[in-house]
């Protein structure tokens, strides 16, 4: 079948959206971004067709008459397994790279001259890695055991965590130094992360993981095979594709097919909520306020200045001063009971800011209630700037997940504008993806009249419909 | 307020002969002030905004434009460094970096755009009109140079037009002030009948140039109403206005862009002929001159053209009638320093704005707008807003600086620009 | 060795005294826009404080529209640095003075209109603008002062049609017939325009008798700066500023009434004891006002102000308007001519002659100050760019400075107060050594 993409690079994350020629979402995809932005599209976009798969299979598995709640579990299981296998590929990939990045450094030190204790370091170090790998490959099934929790998906945080934490009890025990296992690791990520997505990945980790998943479904486990097969299988093909995001101007996408965020995050949020007329984004980077019509059209918009006050990066830097999780910042947030005012938003004074209110004796939780408002006030000024909060009213980047931030807009909102219907999506940080995914699907159509192919000064490009992202 | 024809590469595919001889003119001036001490001829600073040249010519004294210098020292990649020194002198980042740029470039051996050392100002002219920063940058200057310093305090605008009373004051000043100081400088008379025959020079040369500047309402248009027409401008809102070799240069601008009109041919860009308007804009606010060619680009790359912007007015606004009047020559600097744009009030400001969105079919306003020129950049949120109430088109903003380059973030502007423009075109097409 | 400078010859001057004396707004005050409010003083020190420091907090200007419900009488707001208060006086306007929200108002809407690099002071005044505060003036007046309070009351006027919104251009050139003249239309002008809102004509003997209320004012200022020059610890900024700041938003004879009461109380303020703390000159503050808690952090870093630029507008005529030898031919050719030559140097106004700084040193040593903290709001241009000529002055005569910036709303002393405190003691040791 036919599908369009919609590919949003943004400072941290790269999320893709697949839609068919209707415009109904098939599959999201989110990776983290990366300093080579092919394969972040690439992998993205190879996440998001993943999740279409794993739509088709439900589609077979019902077809086949399993049952809701059986179809549910077996999909469960089925992803879980899936994940498990493409682990372990990548664990793979990471042993090679830290193979060679361990055996790189024993080089250097011999093109240093002989120095027998400098090579048996060398050696231990070696030997200290390969046991981390063995213990991160043990715990692999541990890590994907249902009911696991995991603080993120991606590869790099996922094997990170796990590769630091073992090194540094290895370390200690063994007295070798942690840095150097750590570098290796940081080198070592670094190559797997720039390593292709493997486009026929997908149906040997599926079709591994259904095999050990069916052998328990008895009598039905040879028909729910086959129709695993055959949704891997059934081929699907890229009818066009639409990219967008904060490094859009290096996004591997030709000219005539990337849009502006703004567009893209205005088209999405309306596609999300139709009723939606002003959209705030606040991401890491940056704070977009968005008016749109009734079309998802934008009418409006107005972007923070260079500064990054009221960002999203404004909380990261609380939460390192903090020592916390950035996501357990907001729900800290919410215990307060009485917010401290705080003026400044400046990134660079946040860190003296807290100390000093801390040294004054104020709560945790007030301070950073009185934090979260005062980012938000930011937000604020854009609103009124694009034209104020007009009904529907739809928030969406990282910091719409943090309630703190998401009471604070509510209760700023209604005393300046009243009572505003607010849209929040559990999937909003695929509304710019998903707007470029609706460009694309028009520009399947031969609807795209924006005739960006005509390019004024620069060679024309014909857009080709059907090229790979 | 620019002559930006020196260092910066112009648009190298088709030079036009005007630009050669607006070169040659400005050599020469250049030349002629980096010789004074030997020939003895004075000099006068002043400012862009409301600049007497006429009466400085008639004293046969050459004008210096410290804001020219500026910013041409941007375009030469040297505002980097005298904004760095001045800081160190004890300016603080917060103000004009024009400003800051002059202070450096003075303490760095006053070396101007041509490589030639600028002579010490016999005179400081004061022209205080429409920025107050003005007032400082001669106080330091004065500070600097122990030099004579004559202030014309020209009114605001505030009530949304030039009254009798302000232009008497204006008069009295330059009789009073203005000109016993040019004599004293000079050591010249006062000559009216000379000034007489430079004010009839500077009508004919206002009369082509706000024919040239018409000429964008022709689609597609033949020039560039704010990039490219800075350089149109530089003659006579520099040292030149009241002179033959502006009449001249003026006379082969306007036939040459009759050329391209004739010929149905875009402006000329960085990357060569334009061959689509794709966009028609109206822009508020000065231009950005460390990045001048790299933010001319990210417009002309996407064929959006500028077909009337502010920055062309603040050496004068003559779109709305005025000439200078040889008969009546005092009246007639007094009414065209009150009249200068960044003198306007904001609802004046508004109005014009929204003329030359639907006189020139413009698709929508965009402000660039400077963190130096509080003159310009103050309020201009409120302009925006009311424009685009009052015309129905889109309105964009961007914010740059002048002359200080920390301040140009070309991911940043370009991403706006774009988004700018998509906006546009979304609403014409409504479709992607 | 203060001299009672308040009480003045009665006697009218000038040829307008003719017709004055009957208040139109019918609140039977005698002329002018003064009070029917309580008259009372409060007798305790801290009492008074307190009352000035909610005055001078007064955002929503519940003293000007309680003024408005009793007199009928129409009030118009000023900006910084100077208006002419004694011409509203006469007409029986009231004169507000607008400075902003301080720290005590979330900017929402105001920012909305400011980029990040314009200062704190128009986004707030915006801010009461559409938050109903300043509903109760009749008109705004816009002082020459820098940009962006020009640009302030073109945005004014695009944004509440139908008030009046008033440029107040003043002169930069200083001499009668040319500055001194432009000024005089100027202010025709502005009477003109308040008549035809409701104002009382302008009579010239009404004028005459504001100025003198005015003049008076200024005199019990003076005496307070003199005051706390000569004993610091007895007038302490953190108390004087709000006094100060409580008259703009109150008629004239009771913050005349506020001053008196003050200045006794604290001349018999007994168990008040002379402070070991560096005497300092604070300039820069004249336009943006610096919040109160800013105050109080420079005197707990150990610094006494001994001079400063504070609420400008109390100072900006030196010495009195009514004096025998400002002459003209009429009250409000004594004001034009104070305006041009009894005006404070400033970083506003044009430094026509001697050398910038001059004036700052002449200060610090008529205050016998040690040192002074150049204390400018952050993206003043007037005040920013004077400060590498002060900081000069200063080396030059080797006075200790030291500077730094604030915004209104400024929540976060920890550095300034560092700051000032290092600077306070190594100005003692300084003198010690």
């Amino acid at each position: 079948m036919k599908y369009c993409v919609g590919i949003d690079l943004g400072s941290t994350t790269t999320k893709a959206v697949v839609v068919d020629l209707d415009g109904l979402v098939l599959g999201r995809g989110i990776t983290n971004s990366r300093s080579n932005y092919d394969v972040a599209c690439q992998v993205a976009l190879a996440e998001a067709l993943n999740s279409t798969r794993f739509g088709r299979i439900a589609g077979e598995l019902e077809r086949e008459g399993a049952g809701s709640a059986e179809r549910t579990q077996l999909l469960a299981a089925l992803e879980q397994g899936f994940r498990e296998q493409q682990y372990r590929a990548q664990l793979a990939l990471l042993d090679a790279a830290l193979r060679r990045a361990v055996s790189e450094r024993g080089e250097a030190h011999q093109a240093a001259g002989p120095d027998a204790e400098k090579l048996a370091a060398s050696d231990a170090l070696g030997a200290a890695v390969q046991s981390i790998l063995e213990r991160m490959t043990r715990e692999a099934g541990e890590l994907f055991a249902p009911g696991s929790k995991r603080k993120s998906d991606f590869f790099r945080d996922l094997a990170g965590s796990r590769y630091l934490a073992i090194a540094e009890g290895l370390a200690k025990k063994k007295k070798l130094p942690f840095d150097a296992l750590a570098g290796f690791y940081d080198k070592a990520i670094l190559e797997v992360e720039a390593e292709p997505a493997d486009p026929t990945a997908f149906g040997r980790h599926a079709l591994a993981a259904a095999r050990t998943l069916v052998a328990s479904q008895g009598a039905h486990a040879e028909s729910f095979r086959q129709a695993i097969e055959r949704a891997v299988e059934s081929p699907l093909e890229e009818a066009a594709s639409v990219g967008t995001g904060y490094g859009r101007a290096r996004l591997p996408f030709p000219r005539e097919r990337i849009r502006s965020e703004i567009l893209c995050h205005g088209l999405g949020a309306h596609a999300m909520f139709p009723g939606t007329r002003t959209v705030l984004d606040i991401g890491g980077q940056d704070t977009k306020a968005i008016q749109v019509d009734d079309k998802g059209i934008v009418t409006s918009f107005q972007m923070n200045d260079r500064c990054a006050a009221g960002c999203g990066r404004y909380l990261g830097y609380i939460a390192d001063e903090m020592n916390l999780g950035l996501h357990e910042l907001g729900p800290m947030a919410c215990e307060s009971k009485r917010a401290v005012r705080i003026n400044s938003t400046c990134t660079v004074f946040a860190g003296a800011e807290l100390r000093e209110r801390l040294s004054l004796g104020e709560k945790r939780e007030d301070i950073l209630a009185g934090l979260h408002r005062a980012i938000v006030l930011r937000a604020m000024s854009l609103l009124a700037r694009s034209g104020g909060v007009k009904s529907e009213f739809t928030f969406t980047g990282g910091v719409a997940k943090n309630p703190a931030a998401v009471d604070a807009l509510k209760g700023l909102v209604k005393e300046n504008y009243g009572e505003v219907a607010l849209n929040i999506s559990p999937d909003s940080i695929y509304t710019g993806a998903l707007g470029a995914a609706l460009f694309a699907q028009r520009l399947a159509h031969g609807e795209d009249q924006s005739g960006l192919d005509e390019a004024v000064l620069a060679k024309p490009k014909k857009a080709k419909a059907g090229s790979g992202a | 307020m620019s002559t930006t024809t020196l260092k910066p590469t112009p648009p190298a595919a088709c030079k036009d002969r005007s630009q050669e001889r607006q070169k040659e003119m400005i050599a020469a001036h250049f030349q002629r002030l980096a010789r004074a001490p030997e020939t003895g001829q004075k000099n006068v600073y002043t400012f862009v905004p409301g600049n007497l040249t006429e009466l400085l010519l008639a004293f046969d004294a050459l004008p210096v434009l410290p804001e020219i210098n500026a910013l041409q020292s941007a375009m030469r990649g040297k505002s980097r460094e005298y904004i760095a020194l001045a800081e160190k002198l004890g300016h603080s980042e917060d103000v004009c970096s024009y400003v800051k740029c002059d202070v450096g470039m003075l303490r760095s051996g006053n070396v101007g755009p041509t490589g030639e050392r600028l002579p010490r100002p016999d005179l400081l002219l004061l022209s205080y009109t429409g920025c107050f920063t003005f007032m400082k940058w001669f106080e330091i200057l004065r500070q600097e140079y122990g030099t004579p310093t004559v202030m014309l305090h020209v009114p605001y605008q505030g009530g949304g037009k030039p009254t009798i009373e302000m232009r008497d004051y204006v008069v009295a000043q330059l009789k009073k002030k203005v000109i016993p100081a040019l004599e004293k400088a000079t050591g010249k008379q006062y000559d009216e009948d000379r000034l007489k025959e430079l004010l009839a020079r500077s009508a004919k040369a206002e009369e082509d140039l706000t024919w040239v500047l018409s000429t964008a309402k022709h689609k597609p248009s033949p020039i560039d109403a704010y990039f490219g027409a800075v350089y149109y401008v530089g003659p006579i809102f520099s040292s030149f206005r009241g002179t033959q070799d502006a009449v001249d240069y003026y006379r082969m601008l306007r036939e040459e862009v009759a050329e391209r009109l004739e010929k149905g041919l875009g402006p000329v860009t960085p990357d060569g002929q334009a061959t689509k308007e794709r966009y028609r804009l109206v822009v508020e606010g000065p231009p950005n001159w460390t990045s001048f060619r790299e933010f001319w680009q990210m417009f002309a790359s996407e064929g959006a053209v500028v077909v009337n912007s502010t920055y062309t007015k603040v050496g004068g606004v003559y779109d709305d009638g005025f000439r200078h009047d040889p008969d009546h020559p005092l009246e007639t600097l007094a009414n065209y320093c009150l009249g200068c744009y960044t003198n306007l009030d904001l609802p004046t400001r508004v109005d014009k704005l929204v003329g030359y969105v639907q006189d020139y079919e413009a698709d929508g306003l965009l402000i660039n707008s400077v963190k130096s020129c509080d003159s310009f950049s103050a309020g201009q949120l409120a302009i925006l807003r009311a424009v685009e109430e009052r015309t129905g088109k889109p309105g964009g903003f961007i914010e740059s600086d002048l002359v200080d380059p920390r301040f140009f973030s070309a991911a940043n502007i370009k991403n706006r620009v774009e988004s700018f423009l998509q906006m546009i075109e979304q609403k014409r097409g409504g479709g992607a | 060795m203060i001299a009672p400078q308040h009480s003045k010859d009665p006697a009218p001057r000038g040829n307008g005294s003719s017709g004055g004396g009957a208040c139109s707004s019918g609140c039977g005050c005698g002329s002018g826009a003064s009070s029917t409010g309580s008259k009372e003083a409060p007798a305790n020190l801290a009492t008074l404080v307190e009352k000035a420091e909610e005055l001078a907090r007064d955002w929503r200007l519940d003293a000007v529209r309680a003024w408005k419900a009793r007199t009928k009488g129409i009030a118009v707001g000023y900006l910084p640095v100077w208006a002419p208060r004694e011409l509203l006086h006469a007409m029986g306007v009231l004169p507000v003075g607008v400075m902003g929200a301080g720290d005590d108002l979330e900017i929402i809407r105001g920012d909305a209109y400011y980029q990040s690099y314009i200062c704190h002071l128009p986004r707030s005044v915006i801010e009461l603008g559409l938050n109903g505060a300043l509903d109760c003036l009749d008109g705004m007046l816009f002082p020459a002062t820098c940009d962006v309070i020009r640009n302030l009351s073109g945005v004014w006027k695009l944004s509440f049609r139908g008030k009046l919104s008033f440029y107040l251009d003043v002169p930069q050139d200083f001499e009668r017939e040319l500055g001194g003249q432009f000024l005089r239309q100027t202010l025709l002008e502005l009477a003109h325009e308040l008549e035809t809102r409701g104002a009382r004509k302008l009579d010239m003997g009404a004028l005459a008798r504001s100025i003198r209320l005015f003049d008076e004012n200024r005199a019990l200022v003076r005496q307070l700066y003199t005051l706390r020059r000569d004993e610091p610890w007895r007038v302490l900024t953190s108390e004087l500023y709000p006094v100060l700041r409580a008259g703009l938003v109150q008629p004239v004879e009771e913050h005349n009434e506020l001053l008196a009461a003050y200045l006794d109380l604290v001349r018999s303020a007994t168990e008040r004891r002379p402070l070991d703390q560096a005497r300092v000159v604070v300039s820069g503050s004249f336009c943006e006002q610096p919040p109160l808690s800013l105050l109080k952090t420079l005197e707990r870093g150990g610094c006494s102000i001994v001079d400063d630029d504070f609420v400008q507008i109390t100072r900006w005529i030196t010495s009195d308007v009514d004096q025998p030898h400002n002459t003209g031919k009429d009250a409000l050719d004594w004001l034009v001519n104070s305006f041009l030559s009894d005006s404070t140097d400033s970083p506003v106004r044009y430094c026509a002659k001697g050398r910038k700084g001059d004036d700052l040193v002449r200060r610090v040593r008529a205050s016998r100050a040690e040192g002074v903290l150049l204390c400018a709001p952050s993206f003043c241009d007037p005040a920013l760019l004077d400060q590498p000529m002060l900081q000069d002055a200063l080396d030059a005569a080797k006075i200790p400075w030291t500077n730094f910036k604030y915004a209104e709303n400024t929540g976060q002393f920890q550095v300034i107060r560092e700051q000032a405190g290092t600077f306070a003691d190594s100005i003692k040791l300084w003198s010690e050594a």
